[in-house]
């Protein structure tokens, strides 16, 4: 099994993210691994060991993302690539599927490619299935319960009304959902071999790919209205009498 | 202008966002409803009620189960034959996909979760929330048409009008997928919590009930499991008085108390509910962020130093076991319902 996981590196969770000149700043906040494609990394690794194979780590972004590739091999990645052009500073999720379906047909051989169900900056988690259709493999959005057998995948779906089972040929792309299970820690060892790691870093034109039209731009950003919220806490001498009193405010905000 | 909205449904069960999404179309001028599955009589009828100058379907048993590529195939050849300017969908599991993959196929870009859609000058100009609803982008897609996938709640819901019907116009169906669907696991629960007014939602805290005593022969995990789950049971009898969904936290769903499907928050699901009512939620960060856009919250929590009291606009400092069967009472009288 040769298996891709997708990552991307975003601000923190705990930044705190606002518009600045027009541009998006979080201060000093660290640089991570987007949480949700620790997932895509675990899934990953989960199928190796099943199966045997490689698991590779791929990320476009700066050179500063080397860092979210180091946290993937120490987790236990075989190796990565880093993506990186300076002709790559506004991409959309289009222009990164066309570079990451680039990306995987130089890699040669992949049976699988995981990602993340979204990333926490744009949020848009399209970019897996946009990366399915121009790879032309069967895309499985949000998937959990992974079960691979003579390269056949099935896999549990998240949908609104519970859950949808289907199964596709390999290869196949797929996105994970965090009831794959927890990511691991990296290992003591892990951390010592990432930090060893020399990460190849692919241009545009070791693609041989032209740098994509953007289909996507933002305008401006806007900060949403802070909510100035006062609690007020209800007592009351009893449980009764307190729900009595909440209950009469909540019917006064007119939202029933 | 002439718009694509795709009717998203389950086994006729529709998304109400999608009815949303009609009313949005409507307003920029004329809009074709599109329904893609097997049987649709129903659908046909009720979208021409709430709106839709035209209904399109693929009406075929092989349209019957959702398949990204089927489905994208399908309506990425409606729009080549149509030329829509833009195609609206809601916001669900399945629609991310096939709006991202019919980008792909028609050469164009998706505008997803969008909050706010309105012509400046000669564009479409979208606004929708980045980094978590921290910040909030005014966005275009310079391809045609522009596509773009509503967040359920953010716009009006159409009035439906018995009186209007129309006959559909069948349209070609392209059943062909590598994916073969085995079956499914259903989740009982009525509504859904993305398009829920009304959420109850429950965390950590339910478990917590010291005066219940779990059957015997129950370990520490499972005792634990068994509190929370009648725990959960007074959160859904509050929600059942208010017409309303059951929420969780992330814990409560690590727990084991509760299916996924529940989960509120980063790793949940976004909402936007006109009352969120959580009990026995402490209030981490990944759970507010998920809580931004309700319009009155209320927490319910003993501890008084409980994060979530900071994002509430009525709080209550006490036992949730007491309270919420209390307010489920008070609510009956009220309510009526």
């Amino acid at each position: 099994m040769k298996i891709i996981a997708c990552i991307k590196q975003v601000a923190d969770s705990e930044a705190k993210v606002k518009a600045e000149n027009g541009q998006i700043s979080w201060g000093d906040a660290p640089l991570v691994i987007n949480p949700f494609d620790e997932y895509a990394v675990e899934g990953a690794l989960q199928q190796k060991e099943a199966l045997g194979g490689t698991v590779t780590a791929l990320c476009i972004g700066p050179a500063s993302a080397k860092e979210a590739l180091k946290h993937a091999l120490a987790m236990g990645a075989d190796d990565s690539i880093l993506i990186s052009d300076s002709a790559l500073a506004s991409l959309d999720t289009q222009g990164a599927a066309h570079i990451l379906a680039a990306a995987i047909n130089k890699i040669r051989g992949v049976d699988l490619v995981i990602f993340g169900r979204q990333t926490l900056d744009d949020g848009s988690g399209l970019t897996a299935a946009q990366t399915a259709r121009i790879l032309g493999w069967p895309m499985l959005g949000l998937s959990g319960q992974i079960k691979i057998e003579n390269q056949n995948l099935q896999v549990e779906r998240i949908i609104e009304e519970g859950r949808q089972i289907v199964s596709v040929k390999l290869p196949a792309v797929m996105s994970v959902v965090q009831s794959i299970g927890e990511p691991r820690y990296p290992s003591f060892m892990g951390i010592r071999k990432a930090s060893k790691a020399e990460i190849p870093v692919w241009s545009l034109k070791d693609l041989g790919i032209a740098a994509p039209v953007s289909l996507v731009s933002r305008l401006d950003l806007i900060t949403p209205p802070s909510r100035e919220i006062i609690c007020e806490i209800i007592s009351g001498d009893n449980p009764n009498a307190i729900a009595e009193s909440l209950a009469d405010k909540i019917l006064a905000e007119k939202v029933l | 202008m002439k718009t694509l909205v795709y009717i998203d449904h389950f086994k006729g069960q529709v998304q109400p966002a999608a009815w949303e999404a009609l009313g949005v179309a409507k307003s920029f001028g004329n809009s074709a409803a599109v329904i893609f599955g097997s049987g649709l009589d129903e659908l046909t009828k009720t979208a021409f009620e709430f709106g839709a100058d035209e209904v399109l379907t693929a009406d075929e048993t092989g349209m019957q189960d959702y398949r990204a590529e089927a489905y994208a195939a399908t309506l990425s050849a409606l729009a080549a034959s149509r030329s829509p300017d833009l195609i609206l969908l809601p916001t669900t599991s399945r629609t991310r996909e096939l709006a991202a993959m019919t980008a792909i196929d028609l050469n164009t870009g998706v505008l997803v979760d969008v909050t706010a859609l309105a012509m400046d000058g000669d564009k479409l100009v979208a606004t929708r929330p980045i980094y978590e609803g921290k910040l909030l982008e005014r966005t275009v897609c310079t391809g045609k048409p522009v596509i773009a996938t509503l967040r359920a709640r953010a716009f009006p819901r159409p009035a439906q009008d018995a009186s209007r019907s129309g006959t559909p116009t069948k349209v070609e169906a392209k059943p062909d997928s590598p994916a073969k669907v085995e079956g499914y696991a259903l989740t009982e629960s009525a509504v859904s919590v993305t398009d829920a007014s009304v959420i109850v939602s429950g965390g950590r805290g339910v478990s917590n009930n010291p005066s219940l005593t779990p059957p015997a022969g129950t370990d520490e995990k499972q005792a634990e499991i068994w509190r929370a789950q009648q725990g959960f049971k007074l959160v859904g009898e509050l929600a059942g008085v208010l017409g309303g969904a059951v929420g969780a936290s992330r814990a409560a769903v690590d727990g084991g108390y509760i299916p996924y499907s529940h989960q509120v928050g980063q790793t949940g699901k976004v909402v936007s509910p006109d009352l969120y009512i959580a009990c026995g939620i402490s209030g981490a960060i990944q759970h507010i962020v998920g809580i931004r856009s309700a319009k009155l919250v209320v927490a319910i929590n003993k501890d008084p130093d409980a994060p979530i009291f900071k994002v509430a606009r009525y709080g209550v400092v006490g036992d949730l076991f007491q309270i919420v069967p209390a307010l489920t009472e008070v609510f009956k009288k009220k309510v009526g319902k």
